[in-house]
């Protein structure tokens, strides 16, 4: 197992160096000059203009600006915001909480929902049931989330108002960061209802978020234990008289289990980089908006540092996948 | 009384291109010790005639049967859980590939188990006694080791024994065997039936063999019963059968053992198991049959009474009448 973990692990460094390179040259790549962006509406003089260029290390060839960018990776620095002026690694920290939180939530929201439908819909295949879960699933993947979520805050903001339209907590309770998790520092501040106010901020941008995972986990889960329920030792499984809930939560769950996990990392990378439309509508402070924003801004250190974060959380997050398939199916650990 | 007694059992497919009908009023009676061969072509039926009495065919079949009975209990009146309660204990069948009838995911161990936690009242450390009892019995060394496992780990004829331990894991009064060595090597092949009659002769269980394997049948069954395209065309003891088949069909498939051959070539059956669109009328075997004639063509054959092996045929072979002509 730590020899599979390792090899595993020696795939991140040509991983992590393709991924700094094309970071760095993302960019640079757009159009647009950020100097000239930070001057904003009243331009500025020639010799101004020369002098923060050199200032930012922006006269030199670019394989030596990436060279002084990687050294910086290296060693923990990911640079400094032109518009903050704050550490790009501080910025990224202030607001990956926050996404997490809400990814954390949508992808339990999937799993909890789209696994079991899967399956029930697998074992009472051409049912209605099946029926009605699949079409609803291709509904729930086709649809446009942004319409999603303005429906649901029109139905349960605006006409039930059962959870409120935008943000993370309510304007009546006021407490320190301490972990970034809305719901830890809430219970941490001991305050009476902040919690619950929390909770009711999170329900509609989970839900949101959690739509289009749902339906691809429930697809797939339905295909891989349609394929499963035909092999033999399932046939094997319930020649030894196990109950039916046994057999397909068991013996088939745990072999469609793969692919499922696929999607499932797959979908948990892209929640890691930021829901842009959902949080832009919720107005959820995440690192999705923050991303946009500094793009339009040709804020080179954030795109760049926060490009690099995202991608080493999902490549963690892939290495976590392929642990699971080796837990899961040791077979695979052997290869 | 017979241990397993089916009367009149016929199986059907849905499938897209119309019904199919693959077990055609078979009849299967075992004693309870007897071990009984199931022989045909690929498609005769047989597997799927042991599937219905396990009940664990798919969906898409449909089973009827006039007796279907174990142990004087009704198998089609049993609900799903009560006939849980007995596959698996009483009633317990292998397949034919091995590698693929062990779920990866799980040691061997734990498979079996599995199965004696559902069928006995046996603690873990018991269960556990069990299976290294069970090991042993089946020749699996080192039995420790083996039971933490992987499938995967394991040869082909290893994860066999392992599947055979399954099986008698509970002590079933009938083991239904569904071609145990097809899809192993020739020296694993006799280690395997050895292994089978060897368990049958201490156990006193019954064992039904399913095979296509005529030198199997002769080695180690008892009785015989020939499938040919879901029906069943003879049935009798291994010993009359070989001296004398009463069914044209049993009779070509003697000819064709390599061992009984008389001349350079050996005979074959010409032509293949009829399928789902070209069943024909009358006899199902006319169409290659040497001595078919216009009546087995047209006219669905009786079944021929016990001293003629219950031939399903219009003229069996080795009739009193014929021996006196």
């Amino acid at each position: 197992m730590l020899k599979f973990f390792l090899s595993r692990l020696g795939t991140f460094i040509p991983t992590f160096l393709g991924v700094t390179l094309i970071s760095f040259a993302f960019i640079r790549v757009l159009p647009g000059d950020p100097i000239i962006v930070m001057a904003g509406e009243r331009g500025l003089s020639q010799e101004r203009y020369e002098a923060l260029r050199s200032q930012y290390g922006f006269d030199q060839p670019l394989y030596v600006q990436f060279w002084e960018y990687f050294t910086g990776v290296l060693q923990g620095d990911l640079g400094t915001s032109f518009v903050t002026n704050r550490p790009v690694w501080d910025e990224f920290f202030s607001l990956f909480p926050a996404t997490l939180e809400l990814s954390i939530c949508a992808i339990i929201i999937a799993i909890a929902l789209g696994l079991p439908a899967g399956v029930i819909a697998a074992v009472y295949r051409g049912k209605f049931f099946d029926r009605a879960l699949m079409s609803t699933a291709l509904i729930g993947y086709s649809m446009p989330i942004f319409w999603w979520a303005l429906l649901l805050i029109i139905v349960f903001s605006g006409n039930l108002g059962w959870t409120p339209v935008s943000g993370r907590m309510g304007l009546l309770y006021f407490f320190d960061d301490v972990t970034g998790f809305m719901l830890i520092d809430s219970l941490l501040s001991g305050q009476e209802g902040a919690f619950g106010s929390a909770v009711h901020h999170l329900i509609l941008p989970s839900i949101v978020l959690a739509t289009i995972p749902l339906a691809v986990i429930a697809r797939q889960t339905r295909s891989a234990m349609l394929e499963v329920l035909s092999e033999d030792y399932i046939r094997t499984a319930r020649a030894k008289g196990l109950s039916p809930g046994r057999v397909n939560g068991l013996h088939a769950l745990r072999n469609a289990m793969i692919p499922v996990i696929t999607v499932i990392g797959l979908s948990v990378g892209t929640l890691l980089a930021g829901a842009i439309l959902t949080e832009t509508i919720f107005s959820w402070p995440g690192i999705g908006k923050w991303m946009v924003d500094s793009i339009f801004r040709r804020d080179y250190p954030v795109v760049q540092g926060g490009l690099l974060m995202i991608a080493v959380m999902v490549m963690f997050v892939n290495l976590i996948v392929d642990l699971l398939y080796g837990l899961i199916n040791p077979k695979i650990r052997k290869r | 009384m017979s241990l397993l007694k089916i009367r009149n059992l016929s199986v059907t497919f849905t499938t897209s291109s119309g019904p199919f009908r693959a077990v055609d009023k078979v009849d299967v009676d075992v004693r309870p010790g007897e071990i009984l061969a199931i022989v045909g072509e690929s498609g005769s039926g047989k597997s799927v005639s042991m599937l219905a009495t396990m009940g664990l065919l798919p969906w898409t079949a449909t089973v009827t049967a006039d007796e279907m009975s174990f142990d004087g209990r009704d198998l089609r009146a049993m609900s799903g859980k009560a006939r849980r309660r007995l596959i698996g204990n009483d009633l317990a069948m292998i397949f034919q590939e091995p590698m693929s009838s062990l779920n990866p995911c799980f040691t061997v161990g734990f498979q079996i188990r599995e199965a004696l936690r559902k069928h006995t009242s046996l603690d873990a450390k018991a269960r556990h006694a069990r299976c290294i009892e069970l090991f042993e019995m089946v020749g699996i060394p080192a039995p420790e080791r083996r039971l933490k496992a992987f499938p995967h780990q394991l040869s082909g004829g290893m994860n066999q024994r392992v599947m055979i331990a399954m099986a008698i894991a509970c002590r079933p009064r009938l083991l239904i065997a569904d071609e145990p060595t097809t899809a192993l090597d020739v020296t694993i092949q006799a280690q395997i039936l050895d292994l089978l009659t060897g368990l049958q002769a201490e156990t006193g269980m019954g064992l039904i063999l399913i095979t296509h394997d005529m030198g199997v049948v002769a080695e180690t069954a008892e009785r015989v019963a020939v499938q040919y395209a879901g029906q069943k065309v003879e049935d009798q003891p291994v010993d009359a059968l070989f001296d004398t088949p009463h069914h044209p069909y049993t009779a070509a498939l003697l000819a064709a053992l390599p061992e009984r051959a008389t001349e350079r070539h050996l005979p074959t059956i010409p032509g293949v198991v009829p399928g789902q669109h070209d069943r024909p009328a009358g006899c199902l075997f006319s169409p290659r049959c040497k001595f078919a004639d216009d009546t087995c063509r047209t006219i669905e054959p009786p079944v021929q009474p016990p001293e003629l092996g219950l031939a399903l045929c219009h003229y069996p072979l080795h009739a009193p009448q014929e021996a006196k002509a």
